[in-house]
């Protein structure tokens, strides 16, 4: 072919890119405005309420005097979504180990894969309901409502969850890996503990965060298996209070004061989740430099 | 089949003396005359013999009846075209076919007098006595180069000295090139490094055979050469098995090259013989890039 320069970029071509430039930034502009205007509002409304004596206090329940702060609230989210999250996590990664390691293309795997993806998309008061029925009317454990039975709620909601991610971030892991390991004269399962899974930790990280943060804000399987109450308590026989619930039962009420609170223990809980996650990319990062 | 004599890869018969220094084969299976190039091994390493050895992928017979041996302390390069089974063979070597869903052989591997397959056999002591290296370089991304090297003592639960993992680098050529930054991560290399870090980490655990699955085709010509050459200093210490669809690499790195069509030996003998004056014509229209 003769010298013939290139041909410039086309005028249509130059104006399909801006367009498509310019809707690939309008829509993102579109999601963030909500989760802006969610943050703004929560810590202009929220912020008042702070005090020390705010996470300090127990909320009194009394309509005229010192409504109190949401010591019990935060004591009851922390331990029912703790406990919840020890049983949780184990039992979901183990599932998830088994799906992609052992059971991989077994007819038993996809009924489970199956029964895993109806239970994620179960809404989350049909466990609450299930719980209810099940441990609290039938007074399991010498209780009706108790944090144990909030945990389990929260435990069966999380753990399709983090099923799930885990899978999916376990199938990731390339099979070369495995070949390498098999190759060595490793057996299996430390392979799979060895390898795999150390592979695999930032997303089953990522995975079991996501639950967390599902769980510390669920409400509706909270309301009738721990129930709302003012007072603290760290026995998980004993009724404990939450912060979604205690947001639900005071941004209902007519008095700003308490309206306020509510705002406040919602601030309190988006800041809770907000200082988990960084703190486990932080040991995260620590963690593979080493 | 196979008598229950004392056979070093059984789990419960524990061997008493160490394997090494090892009793030279009294009559190798196929005496290969070559002309003498060779130092004398350092370490004599043990042969490989496959006996009708067959394999399938589901119902796909991918290896027909393959009776082939590799001497100790030499190079054999297996060629052949596309999907006729070479992978295959080293990989039913080491017992690592079985891992593949659905994939299963039969027949008999002897790794000097021991069976590969025989009743009992631990798979683990298989693969500790014949090493893998893959076509690709898949150093583990969560561990340092240490202890990459150091992975293959450790999963098999041994314990790991310093020096065993420098001796490993040093075997691998790799040495002088990372002895500085050992605690660094091992995907931190390059290609041709990382593919030189899995061969440490093979060597590390000893292995008296090595199987090369086309271990330089994903590698520049540099990173090639070097791994070739390395070839030629490891025959010193194990016996080396490479697979490879490049026959100048076949023609400059083996001691001997046997060719595979469609899962069935062709030819096999001294690697000049085969390039030059091959006894059945399709070895020939394959070397010669007539076809595959």
């Amino acid at each position: 072919m003769s010298a013939v320069g290139f041909a410039p970029i086309s005028a249509r071509r130059r104006r399909v890119d801006k367009l498509a430039r310019g809707g690939v930034a309008l829509l993102t502009a579109l999601a963030l405005v909500p989760l802006v205007l969610i943050l703004y509002y929560l810590v202009r409304q929220g912020i008042g309420a702070i005090s020390i004596r705010f996470f300090t206090s127990d909320p009194t329940g009394s309509f005229l005097g010192d409504p109190g702060g949401i010591k019990s609230a935060i004591v009851g989210t922390l331990l029912m979504v703790g406990l919840a999250t020890v049983v949780a996590v184990p039992v979901g990664v183990g599932v998830a180990i088994w799906l992609v390691e052992f059971g991989r293309g077994s007819k038993l795997a996809h009924a489970v894969r199956y029964f895993i993806d109806v239970m994620t998309g179960v809404p989350s008061i049909v466990f609450g309901l299930f719980v209810y029925i099940t441990l609290v009317l039938g007074g399991v454990g010498g209780s009706s409502f108790a944090g144990w039975k909030g945990s389990v709620a929260l435990g069966l909601l999380m753990l399709p969850i983090v099923t799930r991610s885990a899978e999916v971030v376990l199938l990731l892991v390339p099979d070369a890996l495995r070949e390498a390991s098999y190759a060595l004269g490793a057996p299996r399962w430390k392979t799979v503990f060895r390898i795999v899974l150390p592979t695999a930790l930032p997303g089953i990280v990522t995975g079991v965060l996501l639950a967390i943060a599902r769980a510390a804000g669920e409400t509706a399987p909270l309301l009738f298996t721990a129930a709302v109450v003012n007072a603290t308590a760290f026995n998980y026989n004993d009724r404990m209070n939450s912060l979604p619930a205690l947001i639900f039962q005071n941004v209902g009420q007519a008095q700003d004061r308490l309206v306020t609170i509510a705002w406040g223990a919602a601030l309190t809980l988006v800041a809770m989740i907000l200082m988990l996650t960084l703190l486990a990319r932080l040991i995260q990062r620590r963690s593979r430099l080493s | 089949m196979s008598d229950p004599a004392p056979n070093a890869l059984r789990r419960d018969v524990t061997p008493p003396e160490p394997i090494q220094p090892h009793e030279p084969p009294v009559a190798p299976a196929r005496p290969v005359p070559h002309a003498g190039q060779a130092a004398p091994p350092e370490r004599l390493a043990r042969a490989v013999t496959v006996e009708r050895l067959n394999a399938w992928y589901g119902e796909q017979h991918s290896i027909k009846d393959l009776t082939l041996s590799f001497a100790p302390n030499k190079a054999t390069a297996l060629i052949g075209p596309s999907g006729s089974g070479k992978s295959t063979v080293v990989r039913c070597i080491n017992r690592m076919h079985e891992e593949i869903p659905g994939a299963r052989a039969g027949g008999r591997v002897l790794l000097d007098d021991d069976d590969v397959y025989g009743p009992g056999v631990d798979v683990v002591a298989v693969r500790r006595a014949i090493g893998m290296v893959f076509q690709k370089p898949n150093p583990f991304p969560t561990m340092s180069i240490f202890d990459n090297v150091a992975a293959g003592l450790r999963l098999t639960s041994r314990k790991v000295g310093r020096d065993q993992v420098e001796r490993a680098l040093r075997g691998a050529g790799l040495w002088e090139e990372v002895k500085d930054r050992l605690p660094k991560p091992g995907i931190g290399l390059s290609g041709g490094q990382q593919q030189r870090l899995c061969i440490a980490r093979a060597l590390a655990v000893e292995p008296d055979v090595l199987l090369m699955d086309e271990p330089a085709s994903a590698l520049d010509p540099i990173s090639t050469l070097k791994i070739e050459e390395l070839v030629e200093e490891l025959k010193a210490r194990v016996t080396i098995v490479i697979v490879t669809h490049n026959m100048q690499q076949a023609a400059r790195v083996a001691d001997d090259t046997a060719f595979l069509l469609d899962g069935e030996l062709v030819e096999v003998g001294p690697t000049e013989k085969i390039f030059t004056n091959p006894d059945d014509s399709r070895t020939e229209e394959y070397v010669t890039g007539k076809f595959g």
